[in-house]
């Protein structure tokens, strides 16, 4: 297939990549911060206390601000699947478009309709009516993200569906198994909960600002206990569901396992590389082993961690590409000629059928029933299969610093608890300054999390059905270039934007009660 | 219940709340036609804020319509998404960046230090208004008019190297932006840009209280008016005088048809009746304002915008039904999208309509929340109590 035009297929992976991450600076922000305005908001109702009002509208405006560029840069993704992935939206559109329905009407008019309310509606309306509202725009922004989640976990692991060689496509057969798949399960669990831990560390950090400058104390402390308190909890969440993660990803994906935990050859009883150093081993060549330069093991870990079963077998990068008869293994060779096969009956089965030759449809229909669980790796079939294994040392190093800074935050929520009840926060300077400088960390995990769940299946747009080659839209490279610019150029400028505001809005502080926070 | 209902029903029902979708979407880009009268109406920093709040405060749910158009478009009929958005790139990219700079811009406008100044977000909520209303417009005429297109699915089957395995390709001189030279689509596109500015007067001579601004709205009225009435008169009739993309029920080929959407107008007696009542509805919410202003100035905006979204919505079941190619290929005709070619499965259609029944709670809810916040008309010393100002 020379005619395969990897650049156009490279750019539309890149504009996705620059788009979804922009998107995904906000969106952890707005899930967690909606829920902790609405825990003040309640404090508020239930003490009567104006200065939990103060403290509520504070969050609030800087909620706000977050917000509108969250909007903003999500539009893009959802006409995206159509613009730069209009093979994938026909050819599993029937089963991905209802997700992205669904979002629109049972969360984005929640969302959108209570921030009115809870923007404009202190003096409006009830008091109830209000803190309701508050809680509904928390309800709304983690249902919509429960949505785009299932459609990514579905992308990781399709269940639910049969491909329909009549219409060319793949088709829902079982809702319930798309929505409740265990992979969609855990990635909205770990990732909404991930967005609580985020917007708690922000919340934390801009407190032990002011606390470093010696002002709004009340409002600071406050705030750290109850910013606390649910960074905690969340946490503690987000390593169990983390958890429950990689044992998906091992049983599903077991290429992404392999290269996020460089693991070449496979093996019983292996153990698991806590920290490494990889380097390029040579010798290998096109195979693209990557060698410990140096590492720390934890003895039969990974095995554990993988099938909760010390003496289980993990595969390995070689395993999966060349092969192993002993663990029922086929190589990536025998798939793609597996996928040829499929790709090819189903264009005898078209024929055929048109031919009105009924035994013939129905022998080749056969065939590729038989195959079709390889589908995509006939993309490959004249292909070097090597294509097929993802970038390992960006995976295995995005995995562990995501990891390895889940135990910081864990660490860092434990002692800013525990220093605010005992009443010391305030003296702990370096404690202050570090909670300050965990909220970029905060973001960094958050981003590379995600890149250990997209580098490491690629090229997979649908786990072995449907490879990114297959996938893109038609269009010139050059106008993907043009718009992959126009973005970079346009959500940069409203990144700066954003900062700025937010930094003056925090530096300005909460407005006295009753006063416009603009002017 | 829906479990029972045949494919073709279940089809139609989606054409329904695709259409129903789109016309309220139309109806609701009076904020966009609003955005681009910020200038002219608001003569102050004080008025113009007045105005941008009394949008801000709507934006969102145009917003969130043309997301949930473009949902359950994808979702009902993905062979659509499939062929147009990826297709036709360029329109769709233009109204999707005219989107992003919209929604920052309320929120950021009036904060202080926010890197581009105030100026900035006004021209670009004009941008917003200009582009999304005209390319929109443009876009829809073309389900009537046609673009250069194949689709081929055998394409998935191709192994052999001398093509992409991609199914539809575009053959269109600009992906899409060829569209825009199209008179036809051209004058649809201006009609909507003329309407979203004569529904957000409307909407203003409701919702403000300040005598300056309503000097002003009176005669944009009119001026807006009149252009919008000859640029929608020029595409319905054009339309109907038009040859139409009609499906052979039992062949399903394609064919060219004269007066087909005019046929399709009698042949669907129900359609005519929305349609008529519609534009006289909208007729009706600008002429009332413009005889008795001081009675009859509130009310506009409940006729016009009925009168709009009835007047879409039967546009859009003219399109689609009555064995119609709402997407044609002028192409390659046989490439056209209809209902029935281009519709989700069955399976999945049935589950969406239920999700389709939350519809009616959704609107009982934003309308009780509107209530609850719009219970008064703005002006300028509200202004400059409220706590949170765009
Ligand atoms: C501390 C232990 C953690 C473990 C064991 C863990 C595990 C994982 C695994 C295995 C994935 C990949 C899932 C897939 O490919 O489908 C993942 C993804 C992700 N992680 Fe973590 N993670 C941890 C902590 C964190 C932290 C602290 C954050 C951010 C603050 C975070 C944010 C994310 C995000 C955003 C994703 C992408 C969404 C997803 O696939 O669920 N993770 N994590």
């Amino acid at each position: 297939m020379e005619h395969i035009d990897f650049s156009l297929v490279d750019w539309s992976r890149a504009q996705f990549a620059l788009t979804a991450l922009y998107h995904w600076i906000f969106v952890p922000l707005t899930l967690g911060l909606s829920f902790i305005v609405a825990f003040m908001e309640t404090l508020y109702v239930r003490t009567g206390n104006p200065e939990w009002k103060r403290i509520t509208k504070f969050w609030m405006t800087l909620f706000g601000i977050n917000f509108a560029i969250g909007v903003a840069t999500g539009i893009i993704l959802e006409f995206q699947f159509g613009t730069n992935w209009s093979n994938y939206s026909w050819f599993v559109g029937d089963i991905f478009g209802a997700p992205l329905a669904i979002e629109g009407i049972m969360a984005f008019f929640l969302e959108s309709t209570f921030i009115a309310v809870m923007f404009f509606g202190w003096k409006k309306v009830s008091k109830s009516f209000h803190l309701l509202s508050t809680w509904l725009v928390a309800i709304g922004s983690n249902l919509s993200a429960l949505w785009i989640l299932v459609a990514n976990g579905w992308m990781q692991y399709p269940a639910g569906m049969k491909f329909n060689p009549d219409t060319v496509r793949n088709e829902m057969v079982n809702f319930w198994e798309v929505l409740f798949s265990p992979v969609a399960i855990n990635k909205f669990l770990h990732s909404v909960s991930q967005g609580y831990v985020l917007a708690s560390i922000f919340v934390i950090g801009v407190s032990a600002w002011y606390l470093l400058k010696g002002r709004e104390q009340l409002l600071a402390k406050r705030s750290i206990l109850v910013a606390g308190v649910f960074g905690l909890l969340s946490i503690l969440f987000v390593i169990l569901t983390g958890d429950g993660s990689a044992r998906t990803v091992a049983k599903y994906q077991p290429m992404k396992f392999a290269a996020m935990e460089n693991l070449y050859v496979g093996q019983q009883n292996a153990p698991l590389a806590a920290i490494g150093i990889l380097q390029r081993d040579k010798a290998e060549g096109q195979h693209k082993k990557e060698d410990f330069l140096f590492k720390i093991e934890i003895p039969n870990m990974l095995s554990y961690m993988a099938f909760l079963d010390a003496n289980a077998y993990v595969p390995g990068i070689k395993d999966l590409v060349h092969g192993n008869p002993q663990h029922n293994i086929l190589s990536y060779k025998e798939r793609s000629e597996k996928g040829r096969i499929a790709i090819a009956s189903l264009a005898e089965y078209k024929n055929a059928k048109k031919a009105g030759n009924d035994s013939l449809s129905a022998a080749a229909l056969k065939r590729f029933e038989e195959n079709y669980s390889h589908f995509g790796y006939g993309y490959y079939a004249n292909r070097d299969v090597h294509e097929l294994v993802p970038s390992v040392p960006t995976s295995f190093y995005s995995f562990r610093i995501m990891v390895g800074l889940g135990f910081h935050f864990l660490a860092l929520f434990i002692v800013v608890l525990w220093l605010t009840l005992k009443n010391k926060i305030e003296t702990k300077r370096f404690i202050l300054y570090t909670a300050l400088w965990t909220i970029p960390l905060g973001y960094v995990a958050s981003m590379l999390g995600w890149v250990v769940a997209e580098v490491g299946r690629q090229p997979w747009v649908i786990q072995d059905i449907l490879p990114t080659i297959a996938a893109v839209s038609q269009v010139k490279t050059s106008s993907v270039q043009i718009t992959f610019a126009l973005f970079m150029v346009i959500f940069t400028g409203l990144l700066i934007a954003e900062i700025k505001i937010m930094t003056t809005q925090i530096k300005k502080g909460p407005a006295a009660e009753g006063s416009s926070t603009i002017h | 219940m829906f479990e029972t209902f045949s494919y073709i029903t279940l089809q139609e029902y989606w054409w329904i709340i695709v259409s129903l979708l789109g016309a309220i979407l139309v109806f609701l880009m009076f904020v966009q036609g609003g955005q681009t009268l910020i200038y002219t109406l608001g003569k102050t920093e004080d008025e113009r804020t007045v105005l941008v709040n009394l949008l801000g405060r709507k934006w969102e749910f145009t917003f969130t319509t043309l997301v949930t158009f473009g949902g359950a478009f994808f979702a009902s009929f993905p062979l659509f998404y499939s062929t147009s958005f990826g297709g036709a790139y360029w329109v769709w990219m233009l109204i999707l960046i005219a989107f992003v700079v919209q929604a920052v811009s309320y929120e950021y406008r009036s904060k202080p230090n926010n890197f581009f100044g105030h100026r900035t977000y006004e021209v670009l909520l004009f941008i917003n208004g200009l582009l999304g209303t005209v390319l929109i417009g443009t876009a829809v005429a073309t389900f009537f008019t046609g673009s250069d297109f194949v689709v081929n699915k055998m394409n998935l089957t191709n192994l052999t190297g001398d093509k992409m395995p991609i199914i539809s390709e575009w053959t269109g001189l600009a992906y899409g932006l060829e569209a825009a030279l199209n008179l036809q689509n051209l004058a649809l596109g201006l009609t909507v840009f003329f309407l979203a500015r004569v529904l957000a007067l409307l909407y203003f001579m409701n919702r403000v209280n300040n005598s300056a601004i309503m000097e002003r709205v009176k005669k944009q009225l009119l001026y807006n008016a009149i252009p919008f009435v000859v640029f929608f008169l020029t595409f319905t009739i054009w339309l109907l005088l038009s040859s139409g993309f009609a499906v052979n029920p039992e062949t399903k080929q394609v064919s060219m048809e004269p007066y087909k959407y005019f046929h399709n107008l009698i042949q669907m007696p129900a359609v005519a009746i929305l349609f008529l009542l519609g534009v006289v509805m909208v007729l009706m919410g600008i002429i009332r304002p413009l005889t008795c202003f001081v009675k009859c100035s509130t009310k506009g905006i409940w006729a016009a915008g009925i009168g709009t979204i009835l007047t879409v919505f039967s546009l859009f079941l003219l399109a689609g039904f009555n064995n119609t190619a709402y997407y044609p290929s002028t192409y390659d005709l046989q490439s056209s999208l209809t209902i029935e070619n281009s519709s989700s499965s069955h399976y999945t259609l049935v589950a969406m309509s239920y999700v389709s029944l939350l519809v009616p709670f959704v609107l009982a809810y934003i309308f009780y929340a509107w209530r609850s916040i719009d219970n008064k008309k703005i002006d300028i010393e509200e202004m400059k109590s409220e706590s949170h100002i765009y």
